[in-house]
């Protein structure tokens, strides 16, 4: 445990003794604020509309209009921003040469593996932290659903929790900091999207294909619904992101 | 202290290092001597565990470096080749994390921190960021890095390269000061470096164990056999009538030469010169044969087979 620690300690200084984790965050919050802004304003107008109607009132919800879809937005700009917060992990030691301190230590190489994967995923934490600053607006001025809304933000740490790993194990390939970005980013979208092959697949294939899209898993939880099922999905994804990037380090050794 | 049999490592078809047998006593500074690509680097990556071996076994501190990886890590110091720096970091921080990395208590840690900054003489940058300091410093965070858990073996792959005329005798200094504490085992393919520095030596090249021993050994031995080199006219004639030269062991051709060899502890060149003026063989050139360690080194660079 300490020696992860160690690992993630030096990462997490390092994310932010340089420029990339305070431009990765601000960058994301610029484009969620903006995106809940625009939700906020079509909410409120929508709200004014549907209160001439008594049946339609019943049917305003916060939570439904305006966080479900923030949720898939936010989800979105992760997949967009996250292979930059995870590409230098390993690319950057090796083209340093200080792999060979690290794997010269007497630490182990899960150990290393779970100190970066963890100080990313800190990284990641304080990003969806900071988004909900702007729940205070909508606590303060309305009556959201907690529930649903922690829900929501499981569901995004844990999506964000495998494609971090994704990324960890596309850094180990290359000592190439692009190279390593771009394989994650195009990764993390063809599992995004790979469902849409479904429509043309049937049966066995049907389901193993939208059973591995990130984007059927993320659906429910953005409506409050927590199914161990995704649960397990997001978790395994994770899992088997960081078995890989240790099957790669083992075999480059 | 440190024991190397039968190493070999092949990267696919390319073979490395082969057939590695050698020993390094404790507290001795030994070198590892050898031209580019002799397969220095990897054995050294060997020894320190960031490479598993394809055949063979390698022992540091009686841990074997293959069973017992952790154990072997804990014990060594290791400098290599391309320096293991994060340039955003100050050197202290650098340090501090090091020693963490190597396992060194926390409440040893600020002492092992200051120790190995003293002894690398690093007091001047210690607060400032390692990409900012000159190369001559950055070589000596190398080696206080290496220095931080204080470990029985140090490992020092190429310690002096890309550094000035000065810098390189205070490196050396400082490589000599370690000394008795710490068995060092360094890497280099400049021989005064062994010279100046080594207790011992192991000569590799193209990953072929060429020699090994202490100097003294090391010299001895190639002095065992004296001789000269000949250039004569008759080169057959001289060649059959000085192989009957009493005391002559062997007389062979080399390159047009005439090498003639005799038990050490004799000095047979004043009677073998005059023998051959008498016998009139058309004497040209008559040169000296002692080999030193010089000569074993650049006939091994250049190529050549070792006795």
């Amino acid at each position: 445990m300490r020696n992860i620690w160690i690992i993630a300690k030096k990462e997490i200084r390092s994310y932010f003794s340089s420029p990339i984790a305070y431009v990765v965050v601000a960058v994301f919050l610029v484009l969620v604020g903006f995106f809940f802004f625009s939700l906020l304003s079509w909410f409120n107008s929508m709200a004014i509309q549907m209160a001439q109607n008594p049946y339609y009132y019943q049917q305003v919800n916060i939570n439904q209009m305006v966080y479900s879809p923030l949720f898939h937005n936010i989800s979105i700009i992760l997949l967009l921003m996250l292979p930059l917060l995870t590409m230098r992990l390993f690319s950057e030691e090796k083209k340093l040469g200080t792999d060979e301190l690290l794997f010269t230590s007497p630490i182990s190489v899960n150990e290393i593996i779970l100190g970066k994967y963890f100080a990313s995923l800190f990284v990641l934490f304080i990003m969806l932290a900071l988004t909900g600053l702007l729940s205070i607006f909508t606590f303060a001025f309305g009556n959201p659903e907690l529930p649903p809304l922690l829900n929501g933000y499981l569901g995004l740490f844990l999506m964000g929790a495998a494609f971090v790993s994704i990324g960890l194990f596309f850094s180990s390939l290359t000592e190439n900091q692009i190279v390593s970005a771009s394989l994650t980013f195009g990764a993390l979208l063809l599992f995004w999207i790979i469902n849409w092959a479904s429509t043309s697949a049937s049966g066995f294939w049907q389901s193993v294909l939208n059973y591995l899209s990130f984007f059927q898993h993320f659906d429910d939880l953005t409506k409050g619904i927590l199914d161990t099922k995704d649960l397990v999905y997001y978790l395994s994804f994770a899992f088997f992101g960081l078995f890989l990037t240790h099957a790669v380090i083992q075999s480059r050794r | 202290m440190i024991e190397v049999e039968h190493l070999t490592k092949k990267y696919g078809d390319i073979v490395a290092i082969r057939d590695l047998t050698f020993e390094v006593e404790k507290g001795k500074i030994w070198g590892l001597l050898g031209p580019n690509a002799a397969g220095k680097t990897t054995t050294m990556r060997i020894l320190t565990g960031y490479l598993p071996a394809t055949e063979g076994r390698a022992r540091v501190a009686g841990f074997d470096v293959f069973e017992k990886p952790n154990e072997v890590k804990k014990v060594i110091g290791y400098l290599p080749e391309v320096l293991p720096l994060y340039g955003e970091m100050t050197v202290n921080a650098y340090l501090n994390f090091v020693a963490e990395l190597k396992q060194v208590p926390p409440a040893k840690k600020k002492a092992a921190v200051s120790r190995a900054i003293k002894v690398a003489g690093l007091e001047p940058v210690e607060k400032r960021l390692i990409k900012n300091i000159s190369r001559g410093f950055k070589q000596r965070v190398g080696i206080a890095q290496a220095l931080i858990h204080d470990p029985q073996v140090l490992i020092l792959d190429e310690p002096t390269i890309g550094l000035d005329p000065a810098q390189i005798v205070e490196i050396r200094s400082l490589i000599k000061s370690l000394k008795g504490e710490h068995t060092i085992m360094l890497s280099t393919h400049i021989l005064a470096e062994v010279t100046q520095v080594c207790d011992g030596v192991v000569i590799i090249n193209e990953g072929r164990l060429m020699a090994s021993g202490s100097l003294e050994e090391l010299s001895t031995s190639f002095q065992k056999k004296e001789g000269v080199a000949l250039k004569v006219r008759k080169i057959d004639e001289a060649q059959l009538e000085l192989s009957r030269f009493l005391g002559v062991e062997k007389v062979t051709k080399q390159n047009g030469d005439l090498i003639i060899e005799w038990a050490s502890g004799k000095d047979l060149r004043e009677e073998i010169a005059r023998f051959v003026l008498e016998r009139g063989f058309g004497l040209i050139e008559m040169k000296s044969l002692a080999m030193s360690l010089e000569e074993l080194y650049l006939r091994i660079v250049s190529g050549g087979t070792p006795q």
